[in-house]
């Protein structure tokens, strides 16, 4: 099952714990992983939806360059890590 | 508003501080660390007040506090609608709360992209003005300092309308429950523009724009190209050109009773963001701008480069207790009406805005 985990930058703001989901897209597995946390969807993506311009996630080991659909497929192995970008400070 | 309590947002923090015998001292440090691109301080009688975040990797926040600052807690922030894919123009993508002002039971917020937003439950709950977001006149708007346009400035009448002011969009009134706006910014000169379109009320930048509270029909404003001042509640405006030093800059104070009486702070020129002759001053006029007075007496009059932008000037309700914070973390304190100055700070992170209460 795909795991997803979240930068402990986050910390300071809120509780963002890893999530283990079905999911086989990154847009579903961070779906799953804000029906769980709402308020951590705000943290992450902006006002439309897309990824944060300061915010960077590596599937498996490769930087996601789709910022908007996030429609990158996830394997049932695969391990999702949604980090701070150092444009943002 | 107290005027022995302030409220300093800045880049790596808020920080209160307090005014004793001794001086002025910092209470308490609220975000350190984090930008704080505005606060809503206590009002009087009420503890509750808002502070709005600029994280750089996670964007807008606002928390609330109902004790004055001690403890907070995350309200929820601005967000703009889905926005459709023929709109074009700016994405519709909060980049910073720049203002915040509360009337009649309700908080607004100004934002850049250039959205008007509204609370009635103080913060836990936004709705964007889209009576004023939707005017056709915002495509013609562009950014002032930032990327995107942005409202700087929101200025209740007691009649119930509501003005705000955009970098750079103008000056633009709402009526009816801020349903219905009209863009007043007639009389003013933008020599940004192509001659011919400088006198276009769309595409001025008034840097900041203050009411005085116990005349309500006088507003002033230091635009990006000088200062106007209106008496008729911006239906018309008629630029001050009488200011000594410069008349660029960014901030200004306005006397809560006396609508004659103003305060700005000159820098040398849009193309030179520093103090002229590297002496920091602050103008002064008591007579509706026909003369000013320039003051500097404690202030750094030599390779001193602090700009003291939009929100960086404040001034109590008693009309005299002034404090003024530059982009460079300067921090200097009067107490009587600006004729004398005294250091607070010198290393304070860069001042977004600075309020008493």
């Amino acid at each position: 099952m795909p795991h997803v985990e979240f930068t402990p930058q986050l910390r300071r703001f809120l509780s963002a714990p890893a999530v283990d989901t079905p999911a086989t897209t990154l847009r579903a597995a961070l779906d799953d992983a804000f029906a769980l946390n709402p308020r951590l969807r705000g943290y992450v993506l902006d006002d439309q939806g897309h990824l944060r311009a300061n915010v960077v996630i590596f599937v498996d080991g490769r930087r996601c360059e789709d910022r908007v659909v996030l429609a990158d497929a996830l394997a049932p192995a695969s391990r999702v890590f949604v980090m701070q970008a150092l444009s943002g400070g | 508003m107290s005027n022995d309590r302030a409220w300093v947002a800045t880049r790596k923090g808020l920080f209160e501080w307090r005014r004793a015998a001794a001086g002025w001292r910092i209470g308490r440090i609220s975000f350190l660390g984090e930008p704080v691109s505005m606060v809503l301080p206590p009002r009087a009688g009420d503890q509750r007040m808002l502070a709005a975040l600029n994280l750089g990797h996670f964007g807008v926040k606002v928390h609330a506090s109902d004790d004055a600052g001690a403890n907070w807690h995350e309200v929820a922030a601005p967000a703009y609608p889905a926005q459709p894919a023929e709109a074009a123009g700016v994405p519709w993508k909060l980049v910073m709360i720049w203002s915040l002002e509360m009337h009649d039971g309700q908080v607004w917020a100004g934002t850049l992209p250039g959205g008007l937003f509204r609370s009635p439950d103080f913060g836990r709950s936004w709705h964007l003005v889209e009576s004023l977001w939707n005017r056709g006149e915002r495509a013609e708007w562009f950014g002032g300092g930032y990327d995107v346009p942005g409202i700087h400035s929101i200025c209740p009448h007691p009649g119930g309308e509501l003005l705000v002011g955009i970098s750079c969009g103008g000056v633009w009134i709402g009526r009816d429950d801020a349903s219905a706006w009209t863009l007043q910014a007639d009389g003013m000169r933008a020599a940004y523009m192509p001659p011919e379109q400088a006198d276009s009320p769309n595409t001025q930048d008034p840097h900041r724009i203050q009411r005085c509270a116990g005349t309500p029909e006088v507003l002033w404003c230091q635009h990006h190209n000088g200062i106007w001042r209106s008496d008729d509640n911006a239906r018309s405006w008629q630029e001050v050109t009488g200011a000594p030093v410069s008349n660029f800059g960014f901030a200004l104070a306005v006397h809560p009773q006396d609508p004659d009486t103003a305060w700005f702070v000159p820098a040398q020129a849009d193309q030179c963001r520093v103090p002229v002759d590297a002496a920091l001053v602050v103008n002064r006029t008591r007579d509706g701008g026909r003369s000013f007075e320039t003051l500097r007496h404690g202030l750094p009059q030599a390779h001193c480069y602090d700009l003291v932008y939009r929100h960086g000037l404040a001034l109590a309700d008693e009309g005299c207790t002034l404090l003024m914070g530059s982009t460079t973390g300067g921090l200097w304190g009067s107490t009587d009406g600006g004729d004398h100055w005294q250091a607070v700070s010198p290393n304070l992170p860069p001042i977004h805005a600075l309020r008493f209460g």
